[in-house]
């Protein structure tokens, strides 16, 4: 799905929260999750411009895990210091700076590819718990 | 979309219903700036009861409108931040730089509003 506007960050978010409810995360998860595709959908449209977000199911490589991946890909300008960029409170734009750290800290799994230049690759994951 | 802003009293309250995209955000940023001023509001009550997400962007939003409302002289109280979204909140980390006053509902968001404008008449009295 293309990411290119403030409407694409809010359908991403609105498909992102559908899979996680039909694949029955609970409710702070689903929020958890979809605030995550927001911060990073976002981060699409404000640095690069356009992008595009990739939302499935995952599985982990040992199997026996259930969970939602979203893979979140731009051509923008990259990023120069990743470590920099994903302490908390650190920003570029006039936001909370909260968008890369906040991903990473509701998701469990969190892999960013950048190059200066090139662009970014985001993949998060979350697994579902075992009741 | 035009979102209502109703007045009681010198309080403004602000219910948005929907998500709102960037442009709809800054809309309402100005009605409210504008109606506190020609009504001489003293008191500004956001209501998210209906949003499922608060992202960094709208947190960064709700703390500016606060802010400038503020300058115009009227205090502000975001009320009806679901748990699963105030759960979602904390781990963002937003606590840390969030100076917003908020309250569980619109009755106890109007009962704080009419404590932090009391506070402020007897601290400028003394």
């Amino acid at each position: 799905m293309n990411i290119t506007s403030s409407a694409d960050i809010i359908a991403a978010r609105g498909k992102g929260r559908e899979l996680a409810m039909k694949m029955g995360f609970s409710v702070v998860d689903q929020t958890k999750i979809t605030t995550a595709i927001s911060e990073l959908t976002r981060n699409i449209v404000t640095y690069a411009g356009k992008g595009e977000v990739i939302i499935k199911k995952a599985e982990s490589e040992t199997g026996g895990k259930n969970g939602i991946v979203v893979v979140c890909r731009d051509e923008g300008p990259g990023i120069e210091d990743i470590q920099l960029v994903l302490k908390s409170g650190f920003s570029t734009s006039e936001s909370l700076g909260l968008g890369l750290s906040g991903a990473k800290q509701l998701m469990d799994e969190f892999e960013i590819k950048s190059k200066p230049g090139k662009g970014t690759i985001v993949t998060i994951k979350k697994w579902l718990r075992r009741r | 979309m035009d979102i209502p802003i109703l007045k009681i009293e010198d309080f403004l309250v602000v219910t948005i219903q929907s998500e709102l995209s960037d442009d709809e955000i800054y809309a309402l940023q100005e009605d409210i700036l504008s109606r506190i001023k020609d009504v001489g509001a003293t008191g500004l009550i956001i209501d998210i009861t209906a949003l499922d997400i608060v992202d960094s962007f709208m947190g960064r939003t709700l703390s500016n409108i606060a802010a400038t409302a503020e300058l115009l002289g009227a205090k502000s109280v975001v009320v009806g931040i679901r748990p699963a979204v105030a759960v979602t909140l904390v781990e963002l980390g937003i606590r840390v730089k969030w100076n917003v006053n908020t309250a569980l509902n619109l009755e106890r968001g109007i009962k704080l509003l009419k404590r932090l404008i009391e506070a402020e008449r007897r601290g400028g009295a003394s």
